[in-house]
């Protein structure tokens, strides 16, 4: 090969037809084609993008035109699966997934914060190869795996014994959804205190700081936006989660009827929780309850959506800042 | 002038006797130290909730493990019901799902790396992927649910499920991907050029190549993911009693988490003990495949090296 891009056929008495070196035709022509289909690919991903929206849109266009809009952000009953008497308020799965959401960050954020200060700032090389491979299990347990946990050992074992609660109660969800969370804000959060100029932190011993000082008056504001990023991640990791919440949470929307109930031990169904039930019972199709999963669906999303753009751009602005 | 203002103020204070600069330096010592226990205890909890939830599958289920939970069908009776047709229909939409993103994936990423312009409609499609990876599971399943299974007649099948689960991880595949191809020197670029390489053949011979173990490892998780994924395969219509393995794409299916979830939702204390024993089963599979991400990552790596 090498000899033959060195002048074939230029040799005399060479019998090797000169070599096409001028890569116009058929390179050309596959070249284009290998193109094409790669752009293919990557319009794949945004149709896919579009795909949810049309589709969530669609449906739930559907679902609105029987319940209006209103009636659904505001309502304050949530029967869908009683047909008889179907009533689609929305806030009480809003507020059930809220709940949760919350006693979930109350875990991850706390823990995930100190995780990530620890294995950025103290651990030495023993540690975190203990503490790093803990973490990315935790991260690769199935989340039907933590809903079984809540289920069997969280409420029974942790929770009954100083509450008293249900089988079925928001708490232990929240709290499963929070460890499923944990891992995700301490790598997270690591990573972007990691990020921080070792010149920062020698300034801040040079003035006399101490270890603690520097790391938490120092280090994490100049790293305040990346962690921010994570907390609001994990949040939205948290609202979308269902398996968790189907099996842990219970049934019964949170205070149902009865407007300003937030209590974190009752059993409470979340939007999520909402759609896994309808689908693991029967929805026929073309009836107000299977639009309604639709509904539930777009605003699902778009909360999700919402809070990942926000996380992206902060995390964006504080990638900038030090590059 | 502020400047000079300040030196002043601090000129100043340090010529008051009265402000004396205290370091407290024992003090703060001591508030850093007790901190620096509350951050190592925080993150020792990671273990111990790990122990814990390994602990609460593996007291119930162990006594529950063999192989006749592996061999048999799933069945009303705890006694007798077995995983069988789980474990195939996990196999199924694992190895279909990953047919259908492999390519596609992988297609995206050599685009955005190796062929995309850099202008906002590059950045615009890299957001959107990663917003795609935000996306909740349970979106996906509805997606799966009116496009595979309504519009294009799929059915409760499993190749609508296979092709709503390869939706769910293609996001992941192009991110790992990227990463892999990205972390190959620029230089083996240059060089395919330099001889004259097309842009399609550096790729091809020389990038592709040298991002493999990346791009498989990478794969390997997703697949992993796959496997433990249950939402969206609940919308789209796998079933929890289904009594023979999968024959075809068009079959009918349940797979392993569909099944634990059956399981544990019933309050009856012998299912308990099944779906432990049943998560040992997925959590042992699990297990097995990050290590092979590992050892083949390890392996191609050396083999590049020589």
């Amino acid at each position: 090969m090498a000899d033959a891009a060195f002048g074939a056929g230029s040799v005399p008495g060479d019998p090797r037809p000169p070599m096409d070196l001028s890569g116009k035709r058929n390179r050309a022509v596959s070249e284009h084609m290998i193109k094409w289909v790669l752009t293919a690919c990557a319009i794949f991903t945004l149709l896919t993008t579009v795909g949810i929206i049309v589709i969530l849109v669609y449906e739930s266009l559907e679902f609105f035109g029987e319940v209006p809009v209103r009636d659904f952000l505001f309502g304050n009953e949530w029967t869908a699966l009683f047909p008889a008497q179907a009533s689609f308020g929305v806030l009480p799965l809003v507020r059930g997934t809220v709940i949760i959401a919350f006693i979930s960050a109350c875990v991850s954020i706390p823990l995930g914060l100190a995780g990530a200060i620890y294995l950025s700032e103290y651990a030495g090389d023993r540690s975190r190869s203990i503490l790093k491979p803990t973490l990315e299990i935790l991260a690769g347990i199935p989340t039907i795996v933590y809903g079984f946990f809540a289920l069997k050992f969280i409420t029974p074992n942790l929770i009954q014994p100083i509450l008293d609660v249900g089988v079925f109660n928001g708490l232990a969800a929240g709290i499963a959804v929070g460890i499923m969370t944990l891992p995700l804000v301490a790598s997270l959060s690591e990573d972007a205190l990691r990020a921080v100029p070792m010149s920062l932190r020698e300034a801040a011993y040079g003035l006399g700081g101490t270890k603690f000082e520097t790391a938490v008056r120092v280090v994490l504001p100049a790293a305040i936006s990346g962690v921010i990023a994570s907390f609001i991640l994990a949040i939205s990791r948290a609202i979308g989660e269902t398996m968790i919440v189907a099996l842990a949470a219970g049934s019964r929307p949170a205070g149902q009827g009865t407007a300003g109930d937030w209590n974190p031990t009752e059993s409470m169904q979340t939007m999520t929780g909402f759609i896994a039930q309808a689908f693991s019972g029967d929805v026929s199709r073309g009836t107000p309850q299977f639009y309604s999963l639709f509904g539930v669906g777009l605003l699902l999303f778009l909360m999700t959506l919402g809070m990942n753009i926000l996380s992206h751009s902060i995390a964006r602005r504080f990638r900038e800042e030090y590059q | 002038m502020s400047v000079h203002a300040e030196v002043d103020r601090v000129n100043q204070a340090a010529s008051t006797p009265s402000i004396r600069w205290d370091p407290k330096i024992s003090a703060r010592r001591t508030v850093g130290r007790i901190w620096q226990g509350l951050f190592f205890g925080a993150t020792a909890m990671a273990i111990v909730l790990l122990g814990m939830l390994l602990w609460s599958i593996i007291q119930p289920g162990w006594s529950w493990l063999s192989w006749h939970l592996i061999t048999d069908m799933p069945s009303r009776n705890a006694e007798n019901a077995g995983f069988n047709s789980a474990i195939w229909g996990s196999i199924w939409i694992v190895i279909g799902s990953a047919i259908f993103s492999f390519f596609v994936g992988v297609g995206t990423a050599i685009y955005l790396e190796e062929y995309a312009p850099r202008n906002r409609y590059t950045r615009f499609l890299q957001t959107n992927i990663s917003n795609l990876a935000g996306v909740p599971s349970v979106v996906y399943g509805l997606l799966g649910l009116v496009f595979f299974v309504q519009w294009l007649n799929l059915g409760r099948s499993i190749s609508a499920g296979a092709l709503t689960m390869g939706l769910l991880i293609l996001p992941v595949i192009v991110i790992s991907s990227q990463e892999a191809i990205r972390s190959v020197p620029l230089g083996l670029r240059q060089a395919a050029y330099g001889v004259g390489a097309t842009r399609w053949q550096t790729v091809r011979s020389h990038v592709l190549p040298s991002a493999m173990p990346g791009i498989l490892t990478g794969m390997i998780l997703s697949m992993s993911r796959a496997i433990g994924e249950t939402a969206p395969l609940i919308v789209v219509g796998a079933s929890s009693l289904v009594l023979s393995n999968p024959s075809g794409p068009l079959s009918s299916y349940t797979a392993m988490p569909v099944q634990i979830f059956n399981w544990s939702s019933r309050p009856q204390r012998e299912f308990e003990h099944l779906a432990a024993a049943a998560i040992i089963v997925l959590l042992i599979i699990l297990l097995s495949m990050n290590a092979l991400a590992i050892l083949l990552r390890q392996k191609l790596t050396n083999k590049d090296r020589m």
